[in-house]
């Protein structure tokens, strides 16, 4: 688990752009997306759609393909 | 009513049926001048030092469920100061000397147990940083002893020492360090602060935060609206979700992390003992139950509830240590949400509105915490001063670039 699918800022967007990106959260209860490594299979990196409240997943695309990465 | 011996006597001798409720049930008032939002461990003992020590008087405790339903009541019980870094030690230093004075200052049996407990390292490279930790320690007038192989042996020899991946070559003990039942701190911190007065409201969920003029003035529960003269959130793995009612976004996950007790057995375990190879932490509670537990499941979670995998994997790791544990049948095991911090180090800080006050991300070690986060934000809350030995758990640390790792691990609170 890598942690929250956010937009990576541009190199030069400033240092709040960079602390939001390094290190605030929304943290939701409920619907997320997330980045999961397949460590001990095919080791792709995926997105997984999951609810955060119920462990339901929702959704799991391989994150190359997903280019919708939520803004 | 005080407890005593001779109490205990004389309601004994009457059946036991003169006991007094140890809080009362209150109707929430309309106006505070301190609302703490979170009944657990931190909330109360910031309302018990609030109204002890700092003298004030008008407070509610709003809590959603009833107390000790989070993790304050989950816990594998731990308490320690054996931290490496000069923004923590003296904190939790500071937590163990109240720890060891609580149970005559709030009078009530904490059944706080200092019964020692001791790191065990697996390599050179471990036993180094075990030792630059050990004097870390000592430096800040903390105990610490380094044991060898033959040392750990002679005090538990049933662990796997010759383990061919992990042969256990020595531990750091703190002795100081031990176990305290944690409900009984949830419940002393209570009935301590409902005698100076102060309200605990439960089934009172807090649900919105009214501001006026960069102000808090209170909040929307679901038993109505409460006005305040401070706001005080003390809500641990709901911490995002309460700060996102004033529109704050914390540098924090909320995380699942599991605990798991055994069938009862005769004394095995002296103190607590933790595996450096892997995480697993292991202690006996006074029923014979081995209490234990590892790492986070690792996936944001709200749950309350963890997976097979890390039931596996906890298992396995203790296994390792204790081979004999393949025999133990586990009777339950539980989920709590942490509060995760993106450097594994908590936040005591006054916040973006003049008279909000944040305590949070206490992570899996917020229990040994609780006394002196208690007393180090009521101080906040009082006199609008961090106390000396909380001054580096600001929130504005990430910004600045002051973060306190103890794990050096980075912005990725799934490892701390
Ligand atoms: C399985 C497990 C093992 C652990 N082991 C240890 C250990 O050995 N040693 C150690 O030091 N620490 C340990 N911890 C960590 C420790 O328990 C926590 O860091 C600490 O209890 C958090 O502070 P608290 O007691 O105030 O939290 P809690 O008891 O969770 O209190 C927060 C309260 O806020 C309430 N709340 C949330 N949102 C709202 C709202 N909107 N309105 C009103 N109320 C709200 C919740 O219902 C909850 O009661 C462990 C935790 C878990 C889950
Ligand atoms: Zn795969």
């Amino acid at each position: 688990m890598k942690g929250a699918v956010l937009p990576r800022p541009a190199a030069d967007a400033g240092a709040d752009a960079w602390h939001d990106y390094v290190y605030l959260r929304d943290n939701p209860r409920g619907a997320y997306e997330e980045y999961w490594h397949h460590t001990s299979g095919c080791r792709r990196w995926l997105v997984v759609s999951r609810d955060t409240a119920t462990h339901e997943v929702y959704a799991c695309q391989d994150a190359a393909d997903a280019k919708a990465v939520r803004a | 009513m005080r407890y005593s011996a001779l109490s205990i006597f004389l309601n004994g001798l009457f059946g036991n049926r003169n006991w007094a409720a140890h809080w009362r049930q209150p109707e929430p008032k309309p106006h505070y001048d301190v609302i703490i939002v979170g009944g657990g461990g931190h909330g109360l003992a910031t309302a018990y030092y609030l109204s002890k020590t700092f003298g004030i008087r008008n407070i509610a405790v709003l809590e959603k469920g009833y107390l000790g339903s989070g993790n304050v009541g989950r816990n594998t019980t731990i308490i320690r100061s054996n931290y490496l870094l000069p923004g923590n030690n003296p904190f939790y230093e500071f937590s163990m000397k109240l720890w060891e004075g609580l149970e005559q200052d709030f009078n009530f049996n904490a059944m706080v147990s200092q019964r020692g407990v001791l790191n065990l390292f697996h390599s050179d490279a471990q036993r180094d940083a075990y030792t630059r930790r050990g004097n870390a320690m000592r430096l800040h007038g903390v105990d610490a002893d380094l044991l060898d192989r033959a040392a750990v042996r002679s005090m538990l020899p049933f662990f796997d020492y010759d383990n061919a991946r992990f042969p256990i070559q020595g531990g750091l003990l703190q002795r100081r360090g031990g176990t305290v039942r944690h409900d009984a701190v949830a419940w002393g911190y209570a009935r301590g602060a409902d005698a100076h007065g102060v309200d605990i409201i439960q089934n009172c969920e807090v649900t919105g935060i009214r501001r006026e003029g960069g102000k808090a003035v209170g909040v929307e529960t679901t038993r109505g609206f409460i006005g305040c003269g401070k706001l005080a959130l003390a809500a641990a793995g709901n911490s995002s979700r309460v700060a996102q009612m004033a529109d704050l976004k914390l540098p924090m996950e909320s995380h699942v992390l599991q605990a798991f007790v055994s069938e009862g057995l005769k004394p095995f375990i002296d103190g607590v003992v933790t595996f450096g190879a892997g995480h697993f932490y292991v202690s006996q509670s006074d029923k014979g139950g081995l209490v234990f537990g590892g790492d986070i499941d690792g996936y944001n979670s709200y749950a309350q509830r963890g997976n097979l995998a890390t039931v596996e994997h906890v298992t396995e790791a203790g296994k390792a240590m204790i081979p004999a544990l393949s025999r133990i049948r586990v009777l339950r095991s539980w989920g709590g949400i942490m509060d995760m911090s993106m450097d594994g180090s908590p936040i005591i800080d006054r916040v973006h509105l003049d008279n909000l006050y944040l305590n949070s991300g206490w992570c899996y070690g917020g229990f040994k915490a609780t006394p002196a986060s208690g007393y180090c934000f009521a101080h906040l809350i009082a006199r609008d001063e961090p106390h000396e030995t909380a001054r580096a758990f600001r929130l504005d640390r990430f910004r600045r670039g002051y973060v306190i790792d103890e794990k050096g691990q980075g912005a990725q609170p799934n490892l701390h």
